[in-house]
């Protein structure tokens, strides 16, 4: 028998004994509903963690330190490689060399310091950081008002929208409180003034350590406001302000560690706490990490950090999933019943059918069919059900967080996969359970069938 | 109590000749069902064989079964047996699905049976919406359906009055004799099997007792 003439003999039967084989679908229904909301609020929880950390744009940048820089070294990795004292300073050479590396698009120093604006007479405090201008395409400047910096050493601004919504004079403790847009329209084009302090080296020749501090003020226009989120994992310094990189390069403004670097600093280049590398592709972070560790200094990448994170993303997934299954197994033994119940009453009719020339497999196909029919049927609605009771817990946790004082957060994500995987899911389940009953059916006796009544 | 063997069919040898008109008799148990089984695929013998054609029944195996008794045999039984959530149309249009003929020369195909048995008007209706002789019009017409050389039919007046049973008796003799299709009837009704049939065998207890030829329907005939 042809796939569509079982499909439509299967569907014919199953409005037969309409009730039983709705309540049948309905536990399905349960069932697939069950595995969506459970899957869907551990997907939403991933999604929830990393778009914080996607929202930092930090996903494909490796940040390398120096071995001598001795803040970190109770980390794991500091045991292995040459001794603190030997390793090799973080410098132009040291740039060029990890610019190099195959993965590696650029490498900048990581430049921030704390410097005081003024922007219409009044004075803000801030970290003000360098952005190089590939980081233009990062994520984490993805609806941001205005425009990027315009060239290199343009002397223009990005501000955090937090910062800019300082300069404004309006206070949210809530960063979701604030619209990018509402920040950026009063602001875009205005200029604001940085006063910073410049580190002035003394003359070339044998005193070639000296250097002054020399303080100085710099006209920047506000081309853009952007998303970046300040609690993002940016090392300790997460600055609302920023400034094209060369720009900040040239400006030769005095670093906070400097004065302690100083010590054994023996020439007048300048040596970096850290350098950023911007790598091709999230994937690339690994091997480029591998790489740069090889050259004797230190690195750190957000995916190192997250990596204990996705596993146990992994984990809570695979439980929610086990726990979100059974419900679909319970359906499953609905299924066995109702087909076992169905071939006891149309035992005469499949005694009929074999008379007249069904074969084997055409009765099987016919039991197979039914129990896809449930399971396609009993997914799609599970499918919407389990899509109606996500939305529903992720009100109430909504509901729940606002009362708590915290920020409003999705919880909850259906992704196109997860329908589709769902579907075929309990496809596979209900003819997993059409197994037995249809092999039943097909053995089935004809002369004993027939006599049935 | 216990397993003990019941030989329906036992030591049964017979012949049937491609378009013989052959009537089973016997009392009830007499093994005249299982032999009709037997010729339909639907049983298989313990022991001996089957010869249909060419073929060994005994032989072959459960598809190759399903396969002789959809293109091989028709069959009608006492009872009817239509599928009663189908209509007329859909219960003749049945076999087809199984032979896998595409949809569009179904209809048309089971109509035209349908109309051979001379139920043209009552395509839509369901079996229970028609009276027993009627019903087992739609039974034969399905049997035709796929244009066996044999029909098998068990005890087919055997749920109808006497004047449908004869109307249906009609209908299958004539298809005997205008298809020269193969006839074997399995009844109880002497008086019915010597006005249709060529031959009558006999069978109790399992075992053919006597097999004959019906004289009344051959000096019948002769008259003709």
């Amino acid at each position: 028998m042809k796939l569509y003439d079982s499909v439509e003999l299967a569907a014919r039967n199953l409005r037969e004994s309409l009730l039983r084989n709705s309540l049948t679908t309905l536990g399905i229904s349960v069932g697939v509903a069950s595995l969506v909301a459970m899957l869907s609020l551990g997907i939403g929880l991933q999604q929830m963690a990393s778009r914080r950390l996607q929202r930092a744009g930090l996903f494909d940048t490796v940040v390398v330190s120096s071995r001598r820089d001795l803040r970190s070294f109770n980390r794991e990795q500091e045991t292995e490689g040459p001794a603190p004292a030997q390793s090799p300073e973080l410098d132009e050479n040291a740039r060029a060399k990890i610019t190099a590396v195959r993965g590696v698009i650029e490498a900048y120093p990581d430049l921030r310091f704390i410097a005081e604006l003024r922007f219409e007479d009044k004075p803000h405090l801030t970290m003000i950081a360098g952005l190089p201008l590939s980081s233009k395409n990062s994520d984490g400047f993805e609806g941001m008002q205005g425009n990027f910096f315009s060239g290199d050493t343009a002397h223009e601004v990005i501000l955090q929208k937090m910062f800019a919504a300082e300069l404004l004079g309006k206070n949210a403790r809530n960063p979701d409180d604030i619209s990018v847009r509402d920040v950026a329209q009063p602001l875009l084009g205005k200029q604001m003034v940085l006063r910073y302090a410049e580190r002035e080296s003394g003359g070339a020749g044998e005193d070639s350590t000296s250097y002054s501090v020399l303080s100085r003020e710099l006209p920047l226009t506000i081309v853009g406001v952007a998303d970046l989120d300040p609690d993002s994992m940016r090392g300790n310094f997460r600055a609302r302000l920023f400034i094209p990189q060369k720009l900040m390069e040239g400006m030769h403004a005095m670093q906070a560690y400097e004065t302690r670097d100083s010590a054994h600093a023996t020439s007048n280049e300048p040596v970096y706490s850290t350098l950023v590398a911007r790598v091709s592709g999230a994937g690339k972070v690994d091997s480029v990490e591998q790489a740069i560790k090889k050259l004797g200094f230190n690195t750190f990448s957000i995916l190192d950090a997250t990596k204990s994170l996705r596993r146990f993303f992994a984990i809570l997934d695979l439980f929610l999933g086990i726990f979100g299954s059974l419900a679909l197994t319970v359906a499953s033994i609905g299924i066995i019943n109702t087909l076992v119940m169905a071939i006891l009453e149309r035992r005469r009719e499949i005694g009929i059918m074999k008379a007249i020339g069904a074969s084997d497999a055409d009765v099987r196909g016919l039991f197979f069919a039914e129990a896809g029919a449930m399971g396609i049927l009993g997914g799609a609605f599970g499918v919407i059900m389990g899509w109606v009771i996500g939305r529903a817990i992720n009100f109430g946790t909504n509901v729940y967080l606002v009362r708590q004082g915290f920020s409003r957060e999705n919880i909850w994500a259906v992704p196109l996969w997860l329908v589709g995987a769902a579907l075929a899911f309990s496809f596979i389940v209900s003819l997993i359970s059409g197994l037995y009953p249809a092999s039943r059916a097909a053995k089935l006796d004809p002369v004993q069938a027939l006599r049935y009544e | 109590m216990g397993s003990a063997t019941i030989r329906a069919v036992d030591g049964a040898s017979l012949q049937i000749k491609s378009g013989e008109f052959v009537a089973l008799l016997g009392a009830s148990g007499s093994g005249k069902s299982s032999l009709l089984n037997l010729l339909a695929g639907l049983d298989s013998p313990t022991s001996g064989s089957v010869a249909v054609g060419d073929q060994d029944l005994a032989k072959l195996s459960r598809d190759q079964l399903a396969r002789y008794r959809r293109y091989t045999v028709g069959m009608v039984f006492q009872s009817f047996n239509l599928v009663p959530s189908m209509t007329v149309l859909e219960n003749v249009e049945l076999p087809l699905r199984f032979a896998e003929v595409e949809r569009s020369k179904r209809r048309a195909m089971a109509a035209q049976s349908l109309e051979q048995v001379g139920l043209a008007g009552r395509l839509r209706h369901r079996p229970i919406e028609l009276s027993g002789g009627e019903q087992q019009r739609v039974a034969i017409a399905r049997a035709l359906i796929n244009r066996p050389s044999i029909l098998l039919a068990d005890e087919p007046t055997g749920n109808l009055d006497s004047h449908t049973g004869t109307e249906v008796m009609d209908l299958i003799g004539n298809l005997n004799e205008t298809l020269e299709m193969t006839v074997v009837l399995v009844t109880h009704e002497r008086d019915l099997a010597e006005k249709y049939a060529n031959r009558l065998i006999s069978l109790a207890d399992g075992k053919v007792i006597s097999d004959q030829i019906n004289a009344a329907k051959a000096v019948a005939r002769g008259e003709s």
